[in-house]
């Protein structure tokens, strides 16, 4: 696939550039940003949100939204820990459980979108407050998670060099990502969603398994949730009801900022990374900054955020004034 | 008939909605290597009678034979797998995929369980090379005209092995030039061996293009008939259920030239009034009772001059005098402001609001211009509303009913009684009787003589000509978003509209 | 129109479902909640299960109240309940200024009406925001209002540096915890925003313009009716019902809690929204809203008198939405039904 300088690549290509630029000014104005540690951090402190934007990405490319991933998250944790630490089942087999019922959990909404023709937010908006309910169900209070198995996971990694290291919670990440990509590009899976999301008319019409295809994006967004929940668990170690609370909110961020459109039809995985990884940056700009309190954090991605929708309406606006 | 020729054998099917039989015992019959027309008037049941054989509906009775066997579809998947393609006039397609992805999407050759791009690229420029394209397969489908999607979505079809294609209204968004290329990949086609059925309202294309017709009124089957055989009058009559011999334009509620009043004063003047992408520069005239035809074909332009002049889009160069004061028509507010109306083609789009009462949708532009402060009461919102459904002759049991429980043509009419409500001293129409009755057209043809007496300006936009022709004072012939020329008094005919539009551009 | 002809109008057929759903909850507490309706009289006030229910529901009757306008226009308000602590957070600096500096002692003591205004005139503020990105960005509602949703609640933490603002303040606790005929305040605040807003509706031409421009906002625009403007508004009355339910939470608990004010309530606000009847993109209908939120309340009350804890009521708030949304969908129903689509009149 050649690159093309069009309307189609421009947000990709701010993404970039917002990417580049903040890493610069973090380099020329605070020693020891610019090191393999601090890269690496990025993927550690963010995994659990670029594992839910990676699903996410496939969801907004369809044409819909899923606003329930932070309370997912929250449940998948609680219900994990709780399984873990009041029943004493093991990790692997707890974990393996949450992942299923959130490919099950995503799979309900997904259903109730196509086949009632619900409305996506509607759905999932309930989603996010019945697996909130759920969480709180499990546990009102956190759940600490202590297991000899699991500690062998937090404590795995791949020595890098320069005093860094790569946990396995970060491998997920980058797995997934990878895993992303290949779905979005070298399958019908992927290529569907893209035709679904840009006018799903005219995709019933060509024959497309339309309904199998939505479903499934919700089903794998519901599964990476429930995979992001068992990230977030093990890098907290515990597993807390109230946890993730406006998650969504980043990982929509995450995705927009890099370049997927709102409306559907268009954007790539690699993009979403760089946009996780800027969330992330921001995150660390501020923390090396110091004296500033860290819900700033929120306010700069809201900003962001709020400037790269721009962009993207003025680019449609100019693209159909043709 | 030899057997073998014939690709699909409709015979007798009939299929009814509640309150509504949409074919009534239809014979149809495509053979291969053919190209047969499949015309009527709207509501004649053509795109049922399509929906019926691709699968969206299923038939009530009849049977339906596709090369000798039984058929019958549940789906239009299933069409596709049969051989069986419909083109519809919006292009079907994702236009921010590749040329070549959209060819093939649903259906991408694989390799080792991944995507075979250099396999897709690569057939879809033989593909593409089949109709004579040589296009880049890599682009996104947006980047390409309308003329040459519509080739791409040809080509899809054929690649699913199409032995039918149906082409339901393909030339609507086509320059002459354009079109002459689609009926050569049409000819090509025909060589080998597929069936077409081509649904169009322009009868000079059908004669050009077509071996046979079926026409179809009402749901009946009127008769299949040889092209070369069929005189255009002897179609047209039966399209519209006259007889041959004595069917004459007079029907309708036209007048003839002698009769027509003198014009008043002009109301609007627009000089060289100009939208970039959409018209180029034109000079039109608007008096007061008169009503100004725009003529041409679909896509010359005629809805989007309507749109200029109520403000809907907004002009990059060019005056418009009001009264003979500048104005600029910033937006449709500004235009009501002034007095206009605008009946708009897509009446379920633009114009209906579905889920609200006839007495509402029919006070809602008056009440709109009166703003949120001076409320209509519900006395005399219903006084005004019973005053043009028996004005027009809106079939509803009353007021209240849900706007979306009546007809199409009904619900035309509701649109017509909104603006009527406004007393507006300009008013456009954009086909106010598309989808109408022939006795409902005709009512609605004397409602717009009987208005321009009354000293209304009347814009009237009809793809019918004889609708046009019938009912117009003076006609400005449209082509490719520029008016040609006006025509009035004796020149207005038939003959010399469509010479116009299809006379060569000497300035450009 | 006669009486008859009113209980077949499409107004009331509306209206039925929710009524009907709230009186079996009535009566159900009827037969299974000992003094569930007993009212009594003390002092001139009325007391009882039926007065909790409509007060504690009042803020969520406040905020449905103007989430029914934006719903109709086709739009969603998620940002409500943070505009609500938002709103609490500001009035109680108002009052103690230097609090979360650690200064405890009283300054001099401000006036109601900055108490009430100050916060109403920054609620303004953020419906306005989300009305501009909305009606004049053209951002989708849902996006638009989630970033608020998320960053108002920030700015709220921002104001009390996160701790919970205590203060006294009499004539402004009166709002919370007064009484007037009679009633609590909080009720009598929702009777005249509820009149007010019917009688700005549906005495005039706005509410027919509001329910035009959610049905089909292009033919709206073709009649002239000033889109950008209605929808501007209602996003700014909205976030005016959520600073005035805001006011009345933080008077109430005589505390501004920004990190819990408003929480998850715009999923009660929506909840009723839906179960009143109101059309996403359409008709309205205020009284069903207020129905609807009494609905909810009674039967968050029903559950919690049955020992479950608060917290998981919304998974029953969440049941009750799916479910009604659900009847609300044509396939849904197309299931249960073998009635077939209506007939057309007239010839086709």
């Amino acid at each position: 696939m050649k690159l093309r300088l069009n309307q189609k690549n421009i947000p990709l290509l701010a993404t970039i550039a917002v990417f580049l630029l903040i890493y610069l000014a973090g380099s020329l104005l605070y020693s020891n940003f610019f090191s393999l540690r601090v890269f690496v951090n990025l993927f550690i402190d963010n995994a659990f949100v670029g594992v839910i934007a990676i699903g996410m990405t496939f969801v907004i490319i369809s044409g819909g939204i899923d606003l329930s991933v932070g309370s997912v998250v929250a449940f998948i944790g609680v219900l994990a820990a709780k399984m873990m630490h009041d029943y004493g089942v093991h990790p692997i087999l707890a974990f393996s459980i949450c992942l299923g019922l959130g490919a099950i959990f995503g799979m309900i909404m997904g259903s109730l979108i196509h086949f009632f023709e619900l409305p996506p937010f509607l759905v999932t908006l309930v989603g996010m407050f019945l697996a909130r309910g759920l969480a709180f169900l499990v546990s009102l209070n956190a759940i600490p998670i202590k297991h000899p198995s699991v500690d062998a996971i937090i404590d795995f990694g791949i020595p890098l060099g320069f005093r860094a290291w790569l946990p396995a919670t970060a491998m997920i990440f980058i797995a997934v990502t990878l895993v992303g990509i290949y779905l979005q590009h070298y399958t019908r899976f992927g290529r569907n969603t893209y035709a679904i999301g840009s006018n799903e008319q005219s995709a019933i019409l060509m024959g497309l398994p339309v309904g199998r295809t939505k479903i499934l994006v919700y089903t794998f967004n519901g599964l990476l949730s429930a995979l992001a929940g068992v990230v977030y668990s093990l890098y907290t170690s515990s597993g807390y009801p109230l946890a993730c609370v406006g998650l969504e909110l980043d990982v929509i961020a995450a995705v927009v900022i890099g370049g997927t459109l709102l409306s559907g039809g268009s954007g790539y995985v690699a993009g979403t990374l760089i946009g996780v990884l800027i969330l992330g940056l921001i995150q660390t700009f501020i923390t090396f900054q110091g004296t500033l309190s860290s819900w700033w954090t929120k306010i700069v991605i809201g900003v962001l955020l709020f400037v790269f929708i721009l962009l993207q309406r003025y680019l449609s606006k100019a693209g159909a004034g043709k | 008939m030899d057997q073998n020729n014939i690709l699909i054998d409709i015979k007798r099917v009939s299929k009814s909605f509640p309150g509504v039989l949409a074919l009534d015992q239809v014979n149809f019959c495509l053979r291969r290597g053919e190209v047969h027309g499949l015309m009527g008037e709207n509501g004649a049941g053509k795109s049922t009678l399509i929906k019926v054989l691709t699968g969206l509906y299923q038939r009530d009775d009849g049977e339906i034979l596709f090369e000798g066997e039984p058929f019958s579809l549940s789906s239009p998947q299933e069409a596709a797998v049969h051989g069986l393609s419909t083109l519809y006039q919006e292009i079907n397609l994702i236009p921010a995929l590749s040329v070549a992805e959209n060819i093939y999407i649903g259906r991408e050759p694989m390799r080792f369980g991944r995507i075979d791009w250099k396999k897709i690229n690569g057939d879809a420029r033989q593909a593409i090379r089949k109709l004579d394209l040589d296009i880049d397969v890599t682009q996104p489908v947006s980047s390409y005209s309308v003329a040459i999607q519509q080739l791409i979505a040809i080509t899809r079809s054929l690649e699913i092995s199409a032995k039918v294609l149906i082409l339901d209204e393909p030339t609507s968004s086509l320059d002459l030039a354009e079109v002459a290329q689609l009926f050569e990949v049409i000819k090509k086609l025909k060589e080998d061996g597929i069936g077409i059925l081509f649904v169009s309202h322009f009868i000079d294309q059908v004669y050009e293009i077509t071996d046979r017709i079926t026409v179809l009124r009402n749901g009946a089957f009127i008769g299949e008939y040889e092209t070369n055989k069929l005189p255009r009058i002897e179609l047209i009559a039966h399209m519209l259920g006259k007889d041959p011999e004595t069917f004459s334009l007079e029907e309708t509620a036209g007048r003839t030239q002698q009769e027509k009043t003198t014009t008043g004063q002009t109301l609007l003047e627009v000089k060289q009034l100009e939208r970039k992408g959409s018209m180029m520069p034109f000079d039109l005239t608007i008096n007061k009772g008169e009503v100004l035809g725009l003529a041409g074909l679909l896509g010359s332009g005629r809805t989007e001059t309507a749109r200029l002049l109520f403000g809907i889009d907004k002009s990059s160069a060019g005056s418009i005098m009001l009264d003979g004061e500048e104005t600029v028509l910033s937006s449709p507010r500004k235009a009501i402001s002034h007095l206009f109306a605008f009946c708009p083609e897509n009446r379920k789009e633009e114009g209906i609001i579905e889920d609200l009462t006839v007495r509402e949708n029919i006070i809602l532009a008056l009440q709109a211009r009166q703003g949120i402060f001076r409320p209509l009461s519900g006395r005399r919102q219903s006084e005004i509303a019973n005053k043009y459904i028996e004005l027009l002759d809106i079939k509803t049991p009353s007021d209240s009913q849900a706007v979306k429980n009546l007809s199409g043509g009904n619900q035309q009419k509701v649109i017509i009684a909104r603006w009527l409500a406004t007393e507006p001293q300009f008013l456009i129409l954009d086909e106010p009787t598309r989808g109408i009755d022939v006795g409902a057209k005709a009512e609605i043809q004397r409602l717009i003589l009987g208005l321009s007496e009354e000293g209304l300006a009347i814009l009237f936009i009809s793809s019918e000509l004889e609708e046009v022709i019938a009912c117009c004072d003076r006609i400005a012939v449209l082509r490719d978003r520029k008016i040609l020329s006006e025509l009035s008094g004796e020149a207005i005919e038939e003959a010399n509209i469509m010479q116009v539009i299809a006379s060569k551009d000497v300035n450009q | 129109m006669s009486q008859v002809q009113w209980f077949r109008s499409e107004n009331f057929q509306r209206m039925l479902w929710p009524l009907t759903a709230l009186f079996c909850i009535l009566l159900f507490n009827f037969f299974f909640t000992p003094g569930f309706f007993h009212i009594e009289i003390k002092d001139g006030r009325f007391f009882g299960s039926l007065v909790d229910i409509a007060n504690r529901a009042a803020p969520v009757m406040l905020l449905a109240i103007g989430m029914t306008l934006v719903f109709a226009t086709g739009g969603v308000d998620l940002s409500v309940g943070a505009v609500m602590a938002i709103s609490g957070a500001i009035a109680a600096t108002v009052i103690r200024p230097d609090y979360v500096k650690g200064v405890l002692e009283y300054g001099e003591v401000q006036s109601l009406f900055l108490v009430l205004a100050i916060p109403l005139f920054f609620s303004l503020l953020a419906g306005l925001w989300n009305g501009l990105l909305v009606a004049i960005i053209g951002i989708q509602p849902i996006i638009a209002t989630l970033i608020l949703m998320v960053a108002g609640r920030g700015i709220a933490q921002l104001i009390t540096q996160g701790q919970i603002v205590v203060f006294i303040h009499e004539p402004f606790q009166y709002i919370g915890s007064g009484f007037l005929f009679g009633l609590p305040f909080p009720i009598i605040l929702v009777l005249l925003t509820f009149t007010a807003t019917y009688l700005l509706t549906r005495r005039t031409g706005l509410g027919l313009f509001i329910e035009a421009i959610g049905a089909n906002s292009i033919a709206s625009r073709f009649m002239g009716i000033r889109e950008r403007m209605i929808t501007l508004s209602v996003y700014i009355f909205s976030g005016f019902c959520a600073g005035l339910a805001g006011l009345i939470v933080c008077a109430d608990i005589k505390a501004a809690d920004a990190n819990n004010a408003g929480l998850f309530l715009e999923l009660d606000a929506i909840a009723a929204v839906i179960i009143g009847g109101t059309m996403w993109g359409g008709r309205f209908t205020i009284f069903g809203s207020v129905v609807g939120t009494l609905i909810i309340q009674s039967l968050t009350t029903t559950i919690l008198t049955r020992g479950v804890a608060p917290e998981v009521t919304l998974v029953f708030k969440a049941f009750v939405i799916i479910l009604v949304a659900l009847i609300q969908s044509e396939k849904f129903r197309r299931l249960f039904s073998s009635r077939m689509p209506g007939k057309k009149l007239g010839a086709s």
